[in-house]
This record gives C-alpha cells, structure tokens and sequence, in this order.
C-alpha cells in the first residue's frame, strides 16, 4: 500500500476517512494470478468490458475509447474477457506466470497466439 | 425552577429525551422501554418537540437509522429493551466503532428464554463489550438525569462513543415516584449544540464512515476507540459534578452508601440498591458495620477507584442481576474480584443471583446476604462463593 501505516493514536476517529477516493491507493493487483491482455487492433471499442469492469480498470482516454487495462487494480477476474464479444477476440486471458520479465509486445504475442 | 412530579422511569426517560430534543430518534416498540417512544411521538404530535421519528421495523433497523443519522451528523437517540436490544447487537458494535455518540434509555429485561418480558440486567451485560457507555440507574430521578448528562459524556470530544443509560424494567419504568423535573430551557441549556466531527451532509468536506479495515489497520482502530472509551470515565465525574452545579444533584461513578467504616459491603447496581439502603439503615441503627457500593458507570469500569473505595471492607458481596452463564461467577463479581486482586488488603468477596425474570428481591433477602458476610468474617470460612436470593431449592 502506498499511504502511510498509521501508529493508533494517529488514526482518524472512528476509521473515517477524510479524502475519498483513496481506494485507489490500495492496488488489488497484486491480487491476480491471471491478467487479461488486451489487443487494440482486433477491438471494436463496444465498450463491454468497461461497462461489466467490477474494479474500473478499463482505462478509457477523454473521447471515452479504451486505451488499455489498470494493472494495479485488475484482479484478474476474467469478466473483460467473458464480455469481449468473440469474433473480435480483443481480450484474453494469460498466466502471470507467463507474462513475468516480458514487455508488452511480447506478452501480447503470447497471449494471442495461443 | 425544576418541579416535583409523580411519574414513571419510562417517563422520566421521555421527558428528558423531550426536553434534549434530538435531531432523530429511530425506535421499535418493546416491553418495558413502549412507553418511551410512544410517549415521544405524542409529544412530537403536540408539537412539544420537533425530532423527526423514525418508525422502523425492527430494533436491528432502529439502531441502523441511529447509525445513518448520526453519521449524517444529527444528534440521536433511541430506547430499547431485552430481545430488542439483542436484535441491535450487530449494530451497537457499528455505532461504537463509527463513534457516534448516539445515546440509548434501556428498560433493561430478562433475555428469552424461557419467554419472560419483567426487569434483570441480562441485555446490557450481555452487550457489556459492545464498547458503548453503561450507566446504571437506580431509580427514575437517576433514569432522566442520567440521560441528560449521558449526551454530554458520549458528545464530548475525547469520548465520542455512544452511551446507554439503563434503569431496571417494571422495577423503575413502570413505578411511579416522584422526581425532580428540571426547566426545558435549563436541561437543553446544560446540554448545549451538538458539533459532530465528520458529519457526512456537510458535502463541502465528503468524507466516508464505514469503510473497511483490513488487518494493517483494524486494530489500531479498535485501539483508537479503546481509548475513546477510556477517556470517559473522567468525563463522567466531571459532567456528574457540572449536573451538580446546575441541578443541585452530583453524581460520580459510583455511590458509597455509609461505606467508609464498612465492613460488610454489598455492590450492586440497580433498583435493588434502594432496597439496600434500607437494610443498610437498619443494620446501623443495631450496630452493624453494613455498607453498599453502588456502581453507576459499569462501562468503563472503573476498576482501580473501586479497589480503593472497597478494600478497606472485611467482606464483600457482589449482587448480579443476571445468570453467571457459565462463568466463575456474574460479571459485576468477576470485574470486582479481578479489581480486588492487586489491592494490599483483598477481603472475601462472594456473589450472588438475584432478581432474574423480575424475581423480587426483599430486605429479608438483602439481610441474608449481609447475615452471610458477618459469618465469613466470623468463621473465616466462605462456604458458598456463588448462591442465588429468593431461588427455589438450595443452589449447588
């Protein structure tokens, strides 16, 4: 976790907490065992993914396309890759195991060519 | 000027959340506590007061709404008894953990089963670790003043946990004695504006109640809240002295009943208290050393204050108004003795069963207790530490 570990005396009264949105901070992530992976030039931007997303980690750009997948608070779920309609196959899912030490081109590869 | 009226306790106990005038109060109706939220909403009806009623469906509801509109930053305040406040449990964890100094009259009753609706201490002992404030009450006068001065205690700003104030069911709420009723003006005077800390309709500064704490971070908070509770047994003597001031009343958290030659002492808490101090007044008049501990602040217990007041005693008998349910004795018995075990001078301390299901508890009951007392500190044997008063067939 990124924020502070709090001594007792510190800590806001009754577990309150003063700037919302710090869920962010938490990075479920490290969660996963598998990730999706996501190709941009089979998808048709349906937009699926992002509407069934129980952790928001659809990262959209300002004109609401998709631009890729918030690793730091994926789990894994596989609910993109469900969604994602099937002739397209623009997400899928990969080992973490497998995507270890590899870059982005490398791991889309794998992914998809399995 | 207060007036002297003739009502119930659970009068008392709506007359002082009338004259506080909570922002919400959420209730369900049960016996004995009924009279209070129907009183209430008469009240509410004749335009004496202008609380928004929460008529909800259930205790577990009740205290919810208790919970939402305390977070909301209103003050709040509720009454319950018994099954009902055994239905708040899960609740009553959740106000204390959010504090929120929603405070709490309890009727307090026998738990089914078997099915018994008459007074004993089995629900406020039962949520004794809920971390909320108990104050007990030993008659209707101590019911209403300890109401008022429980907002103050559980709104004070090194406290913010909530509070109950209990007085025994059918015993005080629904005796009628006479007390004193201070002046609307003066009561909201005394209890002042309420300023919550982090109210969540004050949108300008959203904040979150409730959010989880995963194991990096509960138990600090718990800590935190600990000490929030701590902090209230001081405030209590200082509210109980202010009260004192205003009213002409003081309280403390406790009161020594000719206790300070005792050698006999009783502790208890409660309407049988009363009872007593009429037995204690006799047995002086024939020269018995008799004397009553009577705890009013049950939570936080105030352990190390009654080490001292007590162990000057030759022997101690501990009254419990509820069942020892499978432990060395009540748990007013287990705190005392457990206060008593680092004091220089640890006199016998024995317990007692007494009142359960609204079991009368007379003074020959009360005379048998401190007959028992005298034995032990004759003989130096104790026979029985546990009995029951007023129990069919001898216990054991």
């Amino acid at each position: 976790m990124a924020e502070k570990l709090l001594d007792w005396n510190e800590v806001l009264i009754g577990a309150t907490i003063k700037d919302p949105g710090n869920s962010r901070s938490y990075e479920t992530g490290s969660w996963r065992v598998e990730r999706p992976v996501w190709n941009p030039d089979e998808c048709i931007q349906c937009m699926f993914c992002w509407v069934y997303c129980p952790d928001s980690s659809i990262l959209v750009d300002e004109n609401g396309k998709m631009t890729g997948i918030d690793y730091d608070h994926c789990k894994g779920c596989g609910i993109c890759v469900e969604q994602c309609p099937k002739k397209s196959k623009a997400l899928t899912m990969l080992l973490e195991a497998d995507a270890k030490g590899k870059s982005e081109e490398e791991i889309r590869k794998e992914a998809f060519s399995k | 000027m207060g007036k002297k009226v003739a009502l119930t306790g659970n009068e008392a106990a709506a007359h002082a959340i009338r004259q506080i005038n909570p922002d919400v109060v959420a209730a369900f109706p049960i016996t004995p506590s009924t009279p209070i939220p129907q009183n209430i909403a008469q009240y509410i009806a004749d335009g004496k007061m202008d609380t928004e009623l929460v008529t909800v469906e259930s205790e577990h509801s009740a205290m919810s709404a208790c919970i939402g509109a305390a977070a909301g930053g209103g003050r709040v305040m509720t009454a319950t008894s018994a099954n009902g406040y055994a239905l708040m449990w899960e609740m009553l964890y959740i106000a204390s953990g959010a504090r929120l100094p929603i405070v709490m009259a309890v009727a307090a009753r026998a738990l089914s089963g078997p099915l018994n609706i008459h007074g004993d201490h089995s629900d406020i002992m039962g949520g004794r670790d809920s971390g909320w404030i108990e104050l007990v009450a030993e008659n209707s006068q101590e019911a209403y003043d300890n109401l008022i001065q429980a907002v103050k205690i559980a709104e004070n700003k090194d406290v913010m946990t909530p509070a109950l104030g209990a007085f025994d069911g059918f015993n005080i709420s629904h005796s009628i004695e006479i007390w004193e009723m201070e002046d609307d003006d003066k009561v909201r005077e005394f209890v002042g504006e309420y300023e919550p800390l982090f109210p969540l309709l004050k949108t300008e500064e959203p904040v979150t109640h409730g959010a989880w704490a995963p194991p990096d971070w509960y138990f600090e908070h718990r800590m935190s809240q600990l000490k929030g509770l701590l902090n209230a047994k001081d405030v209590v003597v200082n509210v109980g002295k202010e009260f004192g001031k205003a009213f002409g009343r003081e309280y403390g958290i406790y009161e020594a009943y000719k206790m300070d030659d005792a050698d006999y002492v009783i502790v208890a808490m409660g309407s049988v208290c009363g009872t007593t101090k009429d037995v204690v007044d006799s047995l002086r008049d024939n020269g018995v050393k008799a004397g009553l501990l009577k705890l009013r602040l049950f939570r936080p217990f105030p352990y190390k204050e009654l080490a001292d007041v007590l162990s000057g005693a030759k022997a101690i008998a501990v009254l419990d108004r509820v069942s020892p349910a499978g432990a060395q004795g009540g748990p007013l018995f287990n705190e005392i003795r457990s206060a008593l075990y680092d004091a220089n001078n640890r006199p016998p301390v024995i317990n007692y069963s007494y009142g359960l299901g609204g079991r009368d508890t007379q003074p020959v009951h009360i005379n048998s207790v401190y007959d028992t007392l005298k034995k032990i500190v004759e003989t130096g044997k104790v026979e029985k530490q546990f009995d029951c008063l007023n129990l069919r067939g001898a216990w054991g």
